[in-house]
């Protein structure tokens, strides 16, 4: 053993090294036969060989001093359009496929911005609360951080996630990325209002952005006295520029472009303000022309993550993993189907099972190398079932673009790689 | 003076409320009064009657100088869109195959249009127009949807009067709609 390192210490070139280790790895593949894994560059610093990154001390404590992923892990990114023709008025979305567990990290929560994402110094920036209050009131940042805090975790969803005429995307992120969880810091929106205190017409409050979109949302009184929100941090730290920093709303489990980013105003009304956001978007278009208005909740939804379109599975042994999550409470079961819908078997909940929260569900499942079309159906606490594309646009049609939960389906061909079931083969 | 009078409020408000099962939770004392002229300052939003549109007024013949100016570039001379949305046209169309939502087809009310363009429009520099400039863009893009005639001059009033042809197209949430899966 001595030996065999001792000559190894001895070949001062990486390259040398890997040469030799192409050599071994060539050997050993003779004596293996064909089990024998097609690797060698890669192998240089696998058994018997020493690790490069053993043989020397690593980066000084503090050489990063906001640490960021491995470089390896650089393709681990934003999905992000390309060639639109602007990107102020735009989304990226969270690649849903690559991640682990349900708390999304800040830098790839998904972003949807209306007028680009403003630069706001937090020193300068105000809440004003105002309308049918009893005071009318200015807050300071550091105002807002002295009311009392909590913590929770929350899925956030843009309800055009997808479109349903934009059900071809390659990739899970491509059909439902628009959605990304956190734990979230502020204060109850309802501490907030007493504290101006509400008069008793106050039916509405319409929150207002402080990006160039002056982006307006009016959230009904119900939900802004119940467990909506004014955040201002995320997974521990501030909220990134991009999700709103230094502070905005958040509605559990309502379309994500009601929880008004980079918040300036609460105006307390006893009626919607009808803006734009809430006429002529974010309704839904029915068959007969008439739109669905105020369509707040996101209803029970799931994918499965992995194995999912564009990735390859080998045969045997293969976990079936993905996200469920619904607007309205906590995810009862999730059940896959690994025969297109013929049956179903109830997947593992990982803990903790959160209202309003992404679950994350588990599959063990053995592919005997048959091609196949593997689904995911979440079930909520209220007993909603996750539909099929064709329930819902029997009802909806096609035209009404939000609030599409449908069950996706990943098919599984002969060779193992996993494309999107919605697109013909 | 006036976080002591907050203070008063408080206590007045707090005898009823205490009897009413804590209907409000207590008064941190955070923050400070916002005066009429801040908020005056601030408030933008045009409710769906109008009733809070500004003075001025605006001509479909201003809008139609500023349009080209400021608004054709990326919603094309004729509103027929480009990196900009359409905001002509489509008319009847909403329960066809093939719907069109453009200002003149979808928008239920007229003062929405005054709001948006006014906070959100143009997109590289919103809140550059005047009140007067607004009203003669959204005089212009009526007129483009035949809603308003060439000679239109638009203000709090003749805005908020306009009936658009989409005003009753709106339905509530009837969700949950799709019960079970089947198949």
């Amino acid at each position: 053993m001595s030996d065999a390192r001792k000559d190894r210490a001895g070949l001062a070139s990486p390259h040398r090294r890997r040469l030799l280790g192409q050599g071994a790895a060539l050997v050993g593949g003779a004596l293996a036969g064909s089990t024998a894994r097609a690797v060698a560059a890669d192998d240089a610093n696998a058994p018997p060989s020493i690790p490069d990154w053993m043989r020397a001390p690593g980066a000084d404590v503090g050489s990063e001093p906001y640490g960021t992923p491995s470089r390896y892990e650089r393709r681990l990114i934003r999905n992000i359009p390309k060639n639109l023709p602007q990107y102020i008025s735009a989304s990226s979305r969270t690649p849903l496929q690559d991640l682990d567990g349900i708390i999304t990290p800040n830098g790839l929560f998904y972003e949807r911005h209306h007028g680009g994402i403003p630069e706001i110094d937090p020193s300068q920036h105000r809440l004003m609360i105002h309308g049918l209050v009893e005071t009318p009131l200015i807050l300071s940042m550091d105002e807002i951080r002295r009311f009392p805090s909590e913590s929770q975790i929350y899925f956030l969803e843009c309800s055009g996630n997808p479109g349903f005429e934009a059900m071809s995307g390659r990739t899970a992120s491509d059909l439902v990325g628009l959605v990304s969880c956190s734990e979230w810091t502020g204060v109850r929106l309802r501490t907030v209002l007493e504290e101006a205190g509400l008069k008793s017409e106050a039916r509405w409050v319409v929150a207002e952005g402080a990006d160039a979109a002056a982006m307006t949302r009016s959230l009904p009184i119900a939900k802004c006295l119940d467990d909506a929100m004014l955040v201002y941090s995320q997974n521990g730290e501030r909220l990134r520029p991009q999700q709103g920093y230094p502070l905005r709303v958040l509605l559990p489990g309502y379309e994500g472009n009601m929880s008004v980013k980079w918040l300036r105003r609460l105006n307390v009304t006893a009626e919607p303000a009808y803006s734009r956001e809430e006429t002529s978007k974010y309704t839904d278009l029915m068959p007969d022309g008439t739109a669905r208005q105020f369509t707040f909740v996101m209803e029970a939804k799931s994918i499965i993550t992995r194995p999912s379109g564009t990735q390859r599975i080998a045969r045997g042994f293969n976990e079936i993993t993905g996200l469920a999550w619904s607007g309205h409470g906590r995810i009862r079961t999730v059940e896959v189907s690994v025969d297109d819908g013929r049956s179903w078997t109830e997947a593992q909940l990982q803990a903790p099972v959160l209202t309003r929260a992404l679950t994350r569900f588990r599959l063990p499942w053995t592919w005997d190398g048959t091609p196949t079309t593997i689904l995911s159906r979440a079930t909520d606490e209220t007993g909603y079932v996750q539909p099929y594309f064709a329930d819902l646009t029997a009802i909806r049609g096609t035209k009404s673009f939000y609030h599409n939960n449908a069950i996706i389906p990943w098919r599984i061909a002969a060779s193992g790689e996993v494309t999107n079931g919605f697109v013909k083969a | 003076m006036a976080s002591s009078k907050r203070r008063v409020i408080a206590l007045v408000m707090a005898l009823p409320l205490l009897a009413a099962a804590a209907e409000a939770g207590p008064r941190y004392g955070l923050g400070r009064p916002a005066t009429q002229a801040e908020i005056a300052a601030w408030d933008i939003d045009i409710d769906r009657d109008g009733r809070k549109l500004p003075p001025g007024s605006g001509s479909v013949a201003q809008g139609r100088t500023l349009f080209a100016a400021q608004c054709a570039g990326c919603h094309g001379a004729k509103g027929e869109g480009g990196s900009g949305e359409r905001l002509v046209g489509g008319g009847g169309s909403l329960a066809s195959g093939k719907p069109v939502k453009t200002v003149g087809s979808f928008w239920p009310y007229a003062p929405t249009l005054f709001d948006y363009i006014r906070r959100a429009m143009p997109l590289n520099a919103p809140q550059s127009l005047t009140n007067a400039e607004v009203y003669a863009v959204s005089a212009y893009v009526l007129h483009l949807n035949g809603l308003v005639p060439d000679d239109a001059v638009l203000d709090a009033a003749a805005l908020a009067a306009i009936r658009m042809p989409n005003r009753d197209g709106f339905v509530p949430d009837p969700r949950p709609d799709v019960q079970r899966a089947s198949r």
